[in-house]
């Protein structure tokens, strides 16, 4: 039996849920104080995800570097490979907002798109 | 001299959210002035995720959040000047601005809109003892070095103060290859988001220590290692309890500071608790023609409120222009901060004048759990509303109703307050 | 080539050899006392030089003092402290207008806070008018508070000298320096002196850049004087370097205090101080503790906590919460608190100017004059015709009329940019203070001749814009900028290369 402590993120209250698993199942879940709280606990013990941000090299644009993100969450454990690859990218100006700089980022399906335009 | 109907210094959030409002009520003569080389304020800085829940129903970054209000200014036509500089403004809001291809010029405004932002706490005001090396920054300088420039401050990273740029930083320096070793807080509670907290710090395996604060600064040169101590309750280091961290860096996030120079010069009151301006319920200032808005007001948690907030003073400042550039009249209502609300913004509310509804916005002064809002008119209770946590991170409001102040009787404060039961 | 032609060329390669790491004069040490006799040295015909371990001039005692001009009744009557204070003090006016930098004699107060202290103002007064400082005044206690509403409540008394002055150290060091090198002496920075040798009728110093000959050498060298003096000589000195740690306002508590208010000295020196600074802050210190380190310049909590405990003593309500930096600066405290000027002894040549604690500021013209004058009789030197007395700072546009200001915006658009917004110094400023002579190649380098940074962001938002700036000045990368020279980088690298 695993047991998972989580601090949960959906409010300021920040309740401490308290999660069992077993192969992978989800036997307990405790702690929460409502279903937003319950969802959270579920997913992350599952199949943790987050939106990676950071920053892209651009070549012939007024700026050296223009922000990016993944379009859509990837899983959490893959962070720092959706970051290796993010690093190798150079983008050419003119780059709008939504621009696709990287596709399938690391596998993830995802891709990474500029947030910020660039002339 | 040029004139114009409102003026608005600053083209961050604050500013851009108060153009487009004033514009939409049927101003056309608006001018912002922003000081720096582009549109969006501190927003183009803050590249990581979490804006625009409340405006825009999805999550936004910064850079996004404010191009969907630099687009929105840009299809108004509303004029603005970058790379200006606002010099002083007279109390008769003649604005002395400045750039390199206008030089110093003037410009009469029938109204003002103050929507400069704020700046953070520098290592001098903590009174951090220790060396002064390179190495130190804030955690905004930080973020400005590797999001905009694109340049490393440093490789082994302690930060001080759990604000919500500090946290931010704690992960954005950890994805670029630095080792954060450590967030010290002084308070027993963070001063910045749950949610922030568990994305940037836990995520990573950061430790985060309240009632913390950093004792030493090693390193005459550059940081070579930060002392971090246990503070009692009196907020004071207890002896025995040093850590020392070797590190290259230390970040500090350690509060905002609204940014009033021009304000104070020109003759705005202020409060000494939010050190941003006294404002009526239209978010006016002492001097008619006035507006505060954003975190040169009071420093916001969520950039959907600072939009919420400017897109009111815009609103204002196009009904003052409209009246001919009348001083309100009439008698006002005081709001009474107390018993853990800080303080409230606005201050006052002329009723005549307030909106049907009235948010009215606070942050409390401890962090209270299973706790009450409560709102009185003069000694009645009129409102007692159950928060299971309230924390100073974070800002809390209430709504007033027009007609319901309208109609009590001899009305002379209203007071908020925190309350057990 | 015949035998002779090559001798001659011989010779010749070798003078200019010799030339090139010869001079009359080396200075070791580029302070306010250093700057300051290089520069009446530099009216002579004679080759100076200069050296100092760090980047820029004014990176020890100089920086980090109480920027004081001081009347002259602290040091006891008949020493040298004394005589130097008041012949500087005097001096100053002429000189802050000859070399444009910023002087005001805002005038100084000691103040007591009990009736059994009042002999101890009368003590100082006395010593004062035997000191030949001009108009002392001691004022009873409704006097005192009618002069300064912030005294505290227990102040009955204060003794009261309108010559007292507040200068910017920074200006005053830099003006003399970029004057001296205008006139032809010569600098060298990043030099650490680490040996003198004595060899027949001049001195070798063994730097970390080379072996510098030179036929006379000034020790100027703060608290690092004993070091050199005990190099040359039998007869040794002793220099402690005393700590002081300071609190440095914001510009809205700069009217806290119009005098500079002093406490009754104390066996440690003159006490906290309060006062306003040439710039419009105001400046709460020094303690006075007594360390080994001569490169301690940390602050401490206790440092720091018995400031504002101490100078709540004589001024009250003091804005603490407006403090926006807190630094140290160590003074050169010889063991028989005087300053040691003149040839040393035992070691023709060798000329010490040691000691030089507070009132050394002050002190500092007259100690150029003197040791000149001393260097003078010494060499025979005799007057240069062309030597230019005056230096013209970095121009402060925040004092032209508007129309000056865009006459100056028109013909330099780099003055219309803002860079420090809490300083409000422009583009304009900092490139100057990059580009004129022994200019800034690190962030506070453009600091004490700017002050952008000094303000009360402490550099948060400017830092990377000079950063760009010096970049594109010094062809530099920004990785290789640094605070303050050595290893002070401001940033490690770029991203995105892990």
């Amino acid at each position: 039996m695993e047991k998972i402590e989580l601090t949960c993120i959906g409010c300021p209250l920040g309740c401490q849920i308290t999660v069992e698993k077993e192969n992978g199942e989800i036997k307990s879940l405790t702690g929460y104080t409502c279903p937003r709280g319950k969802a959270y606990a579920e997913k992350e013990v599952t199949n943790p995800t987050r939106i990676v941000t950071s920053t892209v090299k651009v070549t012939g644009g007024e700026k050296p570097y223009v922000s990016v993100k993944t379009k859509s969450d990837i899983p959490k454990s893959m962070i720092f490979d959706v970051m290796k690859e993010i690093n190798k990218v150079t983008a050419k100006a003119p780059i709008a907002i939504g621009d696709i700089l990287l596709d399938n980022v690391a596998g993830t399906g995802v891709p990474v798109i500029a947030t910020k335009a660039t002339r | 001299m040029k004139a114009y109907d409102i003026v608005i210094v600053g083209g961050g959030p604050a500013g851009l959210a108060a153009a487009a409002s004033a514009k939409k009520a049927g101003i056309d003569s608006i001018l912002i002035l922003e000081r720096d080389k582009e549109l969006g304020g501190i927003l183009n800085q803050c590249i990581h995720n979490g804006f625009g829940l409340h405006t825009f129903k999805e999550e936004l970054t910064g850079p996004e959040y404010a191009g969907r209000f630099i687009d929105i200014v840009e299809d108004l036509k509303i004029e603005y000047m970058l790379n200006t500089m606002v010099m002083d403004i007279s109390a008769d809001k003649i604005v002395t601005a400045m750039n390199r291809e206008d030089g110093m010029f003037q410009i009469k405004a029938t109204t003002v809109i103050l929507a400069m932002g704020c700046r953070e706490r520098p290592r001098g005001a903590l009174n951090i003892p220790g060396y002064r090396p390179a190495g130190i920054f804030s955690a905004g300088t930080a973020q400005r070095l590797v999001n905009m420039e694109g340049y490393m401050p440093g490789k082994e990273v302690v930060i001080l103060g759990s604000g919500d740029i500090g946290l931010i930083m704690a992960r954005r320096m950890t994805l670029e290859g630095a080792k954060v070793k450590v967030v010290a807080e002084l308070m027993p509670y963070s001063g910045g988001l749950k949610r922030n907290i568990v994305q940037c710090l836990d995520d990573f395996g950061i430790p985060l220590k309240l009632s913390h604060t950093v004792v030493d600064i090693k390193g005459k040169e550059r940081v070579e290692g930060i002392t971090i101590a246990e503070v009692g309750k009196d907020g004071k280091p207890i002896p025995g309890t040093e850590e020392e961290y070797s590190c290259d860096t230390l970040l500090l996030s350690c509060g905002l500071i609204p940014e009033n120079e021009l304000s104070r010069g020109m003759g705005v009151e202020m409060s000494p608790i939010t050190s941003g301006p006294i404002v009526n319920e239209s978010l006016e200032t002492n001097i008619p023609g006035v507006f505060a808005c954003g975190n040169v007001l009071h420093v916001h948690d969520l950039v959907d409120y600072v939009s919420e907030e400017a897109g009111r003073a815009g609103e204002n400042a196009a009904k003052f222009v409209k009246n001919g550039g009348k001083a309100a009249t009439g008698e006002s209502v005081e709001i009474i901060a107390t018993e853990g609300a800080r303080y409230t913004v606005p201050k006052t509310i002329n009723i005549d004048r307030m909106d049907d509804l009235l948010t009215v916005r606070f942050r409390v002064g401890a962090v209270f759990k299973d706790s009450f809002i409560s709102v009185y008119y003069n000694d009645e209770r009129v409102l007692h509303r159950k928060k299971n946590v309230m924390a100073p991170g974070e800002m809390e409001q209430i709504i007033l109703q027009k007609k319901e102040l309208a109609a009590y009787n001899g009305l002379k404060t209203i007071t908020v307050k925190i309350e057990k039961e | 080539m015949n035998p002779k032609d090559s001798f001659l060329f011989g010779s010749i390669f070798i003078d200019a050899e010799k030339e090139k790491d010869m001079y009359d004069v080396v200075i070791i040490g580029a302070g306010v006392s250093g700057c300051a006799v290089a520069r009446e040295l530099s009216r002579y015909q004679v080759s100076v030089c200069v050296v100092d371990k760090c980047e820029d001039v004014c990176c020890g005692t100089s920086k980090a003092n109480s920027a004081i001009v001081h009347a002259g009744f602290d040091a006891e009557s008949g020493s040298l402290m004394a005589k130097l204070n008041v012949e500087g003090n005097a001096m100053m006016d002429a000189l802050s207008k000859e070399l444009d930098f910023p002087f005001r004699r805002n005038g100084s107060m000691v103040v007591c806070t009990s009736e059994d202290e009042l002999d101890g103002l009368k003590v100082l007064y006395d010593r004062g008018v035997k000191n030949g400082v001009p108009n002392l005044k001691i004022l009873n206690r409704e006097e005192a508070h009618k002069m300064e509403p912030n005294l505290a409540d227990d102040v009955c008394g204060a003794l009261y000298a309108p010559t007292g002055g507040i200068v910017c150290p920074f200006n005053m060091t830099i003006a003399l320096a970029e004057n001296a090198f205008e006139n032809g002496a010569e600098f060298k920075f990043d030099t650490e002196v680490t040996g003198i040798v004595k060899g027949d009728g001049s001195y070798t110093l063994k730097t970390g850049k080379g072996d510098i000959e030179a036929r006379y050498v000034v020790n100027a060298a703060g608290v690092y004087a004993d070091d050199f003096h005990n190099m040359v000589s039998a007869k040794k000195i002793h220099i402690t370097p005393r700590r002081g740690d300071y609190c440095l306002l914001d510009h809205t508590a700069g009217t806290h205090v119009d005098k500079t208010v002093f406490a009754l000295p104390t066996k440690y020196g003159k006490g906290v101080l309060v006062t306003p600074t040439i710039h419009g802050n105001l400046l709460v210190g020094p303690t006075a503790i007594d360390i080994e380190d001569k490169e301690g310049v940390n602050t401490t909590r206790e440092g720091l906590d018995e400031l504002t405990q101490r100078a709540s003593l004589s001024v009250k309500n003091i804005p603490m919460r407006q403090v926006i930096t807190s630094f140290a600066g160590l003074r050169a405290h010889e063991d028989g608190h005087e300053f040691i000027i003149g040839e040393v002894e035992d070691a023709k040549q060798f000329i010490d100017v040691a000691g030089i604690e507070s009132p050394g500021l002050s002190s500092a013209p007259a100690i150029g004059v003197m040791v000149a004058d001393l260097l003078r009789d010494l060499m025979h030197l005799e007057k240069k015709a062309d030597f230019k007395a005056t230096r013209k700072g970095i121009l402060n546009p925040s004092e032209l009329s508007l129309e000056e200001r865009n006459k100056l915006i028109k013909e330099n658009p780099a003055y219309g940019t803002i860079i420090c917004r809490c300083e409000m110094v422009t583009e304009g400023e900092i490139i100057d203070s990059i580009r004129r002579p022994l200019g800034a190649r690190s962030l506070d380098g453009i600091k004490r001749r700017t002050r952008a940074g000094m303000g009360r962001c402490q550099a948060g938002f400017c830092s990377p814009r000079s950063m760009e700036i010096l970049e594109r000045e010094l062809s530099m990368k920004q990785e290789d900028i640094t605070k303050a020279g050595g290893a002070s980088k401001i940033v490690v690298g770029r991203t995105k290369e892990q």
